[in-house]
């Protein structure tokens, strides 16, 4: 039998100077297997075409649709809104991020500066012929690497991250797992006192406060504690 | 000169990045396991009581260099407290750096934690809370028993716990939440003890930590209600030195032949 749920959600445009921040309410007819992303459009469709959030593949891969979801960063389009007992969704977007409206921020911008920062690209010496084939790696190491590398930059381990609120520079687990990806990845040519200059200081990997919360609201479960922990075990020990 | 320009840069004059962050992360992991162990033991020495003053007295008496020396010496145990003191005072001075410093920061925490419901999350603000709690706990109450250590036996305890219950409830509830939780967090920190599967075992320490917080808690209260209790009995003669029993029953035979 559908019910019907009730959604709220922040509205503001910083960029107006007529609008101010204030909650909405929706109330709208549940469906079978609805997620807040098939909600959110229905909204749209139906009840207000100014409301503004974000998405592309709505199958949980493109990491565009993160938000907010009573009190905690989700992706929109892997939330049910059947697990929600009492059928009511409190939306706000992600903190941390540069606000557009609503529940749309800017994590594109926020991730390429991330990216650049942590120098997110192979460093080898050698010259690299595209039409060969790379050269080959343990299959054990290639799974660990590639683990890491199933990061969608969502952005919710940075919404999550208490750590990341009180200090806006600070890297975030995105950028700490990104650089243990590279640490490990052995067509990386860098040692670890190349990763020092990246990330080790109080920006980065030492001003972790293990908080955790990454690791626990990930959409992809990555293994973000253990890589952090590896990755400060490795840069404290660099003389 | 080379420390003017990396205090300037904030890189060193090899145009490399200080190391001092890694080592201050370092430093305060290390002064906070000291610190957490420490109290786990000091726990116990104080716990003593509950199985007799005799028993508390001897342990008293051992850290004063009772085993070595003819005449025990409280100086031994100012000497301990101060390298305490010493330890705890960096340990402060490096957890600063981790707390909120302005009231936007105080505030964003504050409304994170509550919109996030994370266990972790609001440990932390206990932690920092409790932390921020014991630069005055705990540094008076180690001032005291750096200043007085001769005091430290079941009457002068008990005179003291009679005194500054509540002060010594605040201190233990500090130290018990703070400790716990910090070396939840060392473990998961550092990935100490994480094994296979790093998810079950940060479980698992979660849920020691809460078991040992419980009972430290538990032998925390036990252990001051019998101190309260000792103060209780002696307050007609507060100030009195312990003698211990058999020390007394000696007197006793030397009075009764003379």
């Amino acid at each position: 039998m559908s019910r019907t749920i009730t959604i709220k959600a922040l509205k503001y445009n910083p960029n107006s100077k007529v609008s101010k921040p204030h909650m909405v309410e929706y109330k709208l007819e549940e469906t079978d297997g609805m997620t807040l992303f098939i909600a959110l459009t229905k909204i749209r469709e139906e009840l207000d075409a100014d409301l503004s959030f974000d998405f592309v593949c709505r199958a949980g891969i493109c990491g565009s649709c993160g938000m907010m979801v009573n009190g905690k960063p989700q992706l929109a389009c892997r939330t049910l809104t059947k697990n929600f007992e009492d059928g009511i969704l409190e939306l706000f977007p992600m903190p941390a991020f540069k606000l557009i409206k609503d529940l749309s921020v800017d994590t594109g911008n926020w991730m390429n500066d991330m990216s650049k920062r942590v120098e997110s690209w192979i460093h080898t010496t050698e010259k690299v012929d595209i039409s060969k084939l790379e050269a080959p790696i343990e299959p054990i190491v290639a799974e660990e690497t590639f683990e890491l590398d199933r990061c969608i930059e969502c952005g919710i381990c940075v919404a999550a991250c208490g750590t990341k609120l009180m200090r806006p520079n600070f890297i975030g687990a995105v950028g700490l797992n990104r650089v243990a990806r590279f640490q490990m990845d052995p067509h990386d040519n860098r040692t670890d006192e190349d990763f020092f200059e990246l990330v080790g200081d109080d920006d980065g990997i030492f001003g972790c406060m293990s908080l955790l919360a990454c690791e626990d609201n990930c959409p992809k479960h990555l293994p973000l504690q253990n890589k952090i922990a590896y990755m400060r075990r490795k840069l404290v020990a660099v003389r | 000169m080379s420390d003017l320009i990396e205090g300037f840069l904030g890189k060193s004059v090899e145009g490399k990045k200080s190391r001092l962050p890694a080592k201050l992360d370092f430093v305060q992991s290390a002064t906070g396991l000291f610190l957490g162990l420490f109290m786990w033991g000091h726990m116990f020495f104080v716990s003593t009581i509950l199985i007799s003053k005799d028993a508390m007295y001897a342990v008293a008496k051992f850290f004063e260099g009772s085993a070595f020396l003819n005449e025990p010496r409280p100086i031994l145990v100012s000497g301990v407290v101060f390298f305490v003191f010493i330890v705890f005072i960096v340990h402060a001075a490096m957890g600063m750096r981790k707390l909120p410093t302005s009231f936007r920061q105080w505030q964003v925490y504050r409304t994170h934690m509550k919109m996030m419901k994370h266990e972790d999350t609001t440990l932390w603000f206990i932690q920092a809370v409790t932390g921020f709690a014991m630069f005055f706990l705990g540094s008076a109450h180690l001032f005291l028993m750096l200043t007085q250590p001769g005091t430290i036996d079941p009457y002068g305890s008990g005179d003291r716990m009679l005194l500054l219950w509540p002060f010594y409830i605040l201190l233990l509830l500090s130290v018990e939440f703070h400790g716990g939780i910090g070396l939840y967090r060392l473990c998961v920190k550092w990935g100490w003890f994480e094994g296979s599967d790093a998810k079950v075992t940060r479980k698992n320490l979660k849920k020691v930590k809460w078991a040992i917080t419980v009972f430290f808690l538990a032998l925390g209260f036990l252990t001051m209600a019998a101190y309260f209790k000792i103060g209780l009995d002696h307050r007609d003669n507060a100030g009195e030195r312990y003698h211990p029993s058999a020390m007394v029953i000696t007197h006793m035979n030397v009075g009764v032949k003379s």
